[in-house]
């Protein structure tokens, strides 16, 4: 093995490490153990640097890199945590409770939610902006399942997992911003939704309850991820 | 050596945390050697006292009454503890932030009066235009989460404060716990 087969050497945290040119700077850093809290990132799914929440300090780049995205180089020296970063992140955090109505105490996903224990993993035990306390809508039109704008963070899961793995396309994102929301087909109820299968795909793998079942109470939605990578593996090996 | 001085408030809030403070259970007598209470929903003083060391403010700024009083509390406090999400998020308080006061009104004293419906506007205290966490309002020394945040986070979080040590509050409650 040498750097021609695409082997890459690189350090993170002051340690060495090698690994595969294809791959990125938090698989690396997963992979031995070192944490970069993520939102939007979820094994099995496309990539896409929304969220922002695992940017890192790369030498001699003037720019924070999301380590989600950034495939590794050689020479790299990447830092995963400095004062700068918990500030970044912190913000970040702050903001996506600032911009919708994140009521922990009354949601499905209390206690189960991605948002809420990473705010408690960073140290949030406030947010420092004001909060803007939207109005946004519930769409209770399916069946079986229901939307609850209030809780989105817009990490885009969904509309990746319908895209890609359900192949459905169900969901999108209108608007821009902050007016930014996501749709089913074209913008109508998701109930009225004539690609929507109703497989589920979309409610286990968002991170908030935003997504969930109904007549689920406080705290009692529980998301099962293990359909994902099982889904993929399974793909690759027919390839 | 002299008492702390404590103060609890209620503001905005269901008083759930207030019930998770009783829940120190003996606690609270092992307490009682250390602080003194000298203003909260549990005691029968009507003004807030001078000199306070510690004051716990559950619930969110909701309503003229709430202002007046938070000011008030945060000129005569030494330490002030946002507990609970209300405070802290403004919570479940909050959630009418986004329909606007009128909307509120008239649900709670028209839509749902068949008796003489109409909106007081003596005794009870206007609402202000949205329901805002303690921090927006007054500077906060120390936020505690949590809906509630349990008994024994309360136990902690007083105990360092007793005891002048920083509290690693993350470690203990969260949002919604
Ligand atoms: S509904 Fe859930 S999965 Fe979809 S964008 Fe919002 S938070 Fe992400
Ligand atoms: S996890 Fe990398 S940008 Fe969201």
């Amino acid at each position: 093995m040498n750097a021609a087969a695409g082997v890459k050497t690189l350090r993170i945290d002051e340690r060495d490490f090698s690994a595969r040119a294809d791959e990125t700077i938090l698989e690396v850093a997963r992979q031995n153990g070192i944490f970069i809290p993520t939102l939007c990132e979820l094994k099995g799914l496309s990539e896409v640097g929304a969220c922002r929440l695992c940017l890192v300090e790369v030498k001699n780049s003037n720019r924070l890199l999301p380590a989600c995205v950034t495939r590794v180089e050689e020479g790299m020296e990447i830092t995963t945590n400095s004062q700068r970063l918990e500030r970044y992140r912190r913000s970040i955090l702050e903001l996506l409770f600032t911009e919708r109505n994140h009521i922990c105490s009354v949601c499905v996903s209390n206690g189960h939610c991605e948002l809420q224990s990473l705010a408690q993993k960073l140290g949030m035990d406030h947010v420092h902006f004001p909060y803007r306390y939207p109005k946004a809508q519930v769409d209770a039109s399916h069946p079986r399942f229901l939307v609850d704008h209030n809780r989105c963070i817009l990490c885009s899961r969904c509309v990746r997992v319908c895209d890609e793995v359900e192949g459905a396309h169900t969901w999108d994102v209108k608007g821009r911003g902050i007016n930014t929301q996501i749709i089913s087909d074209l913008d109508q109820p998701w109930g009225s939704s004539e690609t929507c299968t109703g497989c589920g795909k979309c409610v286990h793998v968002c991170p908030t309850g935003a997504l969930s079942e109904k007549g689920r109470s406080v705290a009692e939605m529980m998301k099962r991820r293990q359909f994902l990578p099982y889904l993929t593996l399974m793909r690759e090996d027919r390839e | 050596m002299s008492k702390l001085r404590l103060a609890t408030v209620w503001l905005d809030g269901c008083s759930g945390c207030h019930m998770s403070f009783l829940d120190l259970d003996e606690r609270l007598i092992a307490l009682g050697e250390k602080i003194e209470l000298v203003y909260s929903p549990l005691v029968d003083t009507k003004v807030f006292p001078e000199n306070v060391d510690i004051t716990l403010v559950e619930g969110a700024v909701s309503s003229e009454e709430d202002l007046h009083k938070v000011q008030l509390i945060r000129q005569r406090t030494k330490t002030l503890v946002s507990l609970g999400d209300c405070a802290v998020t403004a919570n479940v308080p909050g959630m009418r932030n986004a329909f606007g006061t009128k909307a509120i009104y008239d649900r709670a004293y028209r839509e749902n009066v068949t008796l003489d419906p109409g909106i007081p506007n003596e005794t009870v205290p206007q609402l202000l235009a949205s329901a805002r966490p303690v921090h927006e309002i007054v500077a906060v020394d120390l936020f505690v989460p949590g809906c509630p945040p349990s008994a024994d986070t309360i136990f902690y979080v007083l105990n360092s404060l007793l005891e002048g040590c920083a509290a690693e509050i993350c470690a203990k409650t969260r949002f919604g716990a």
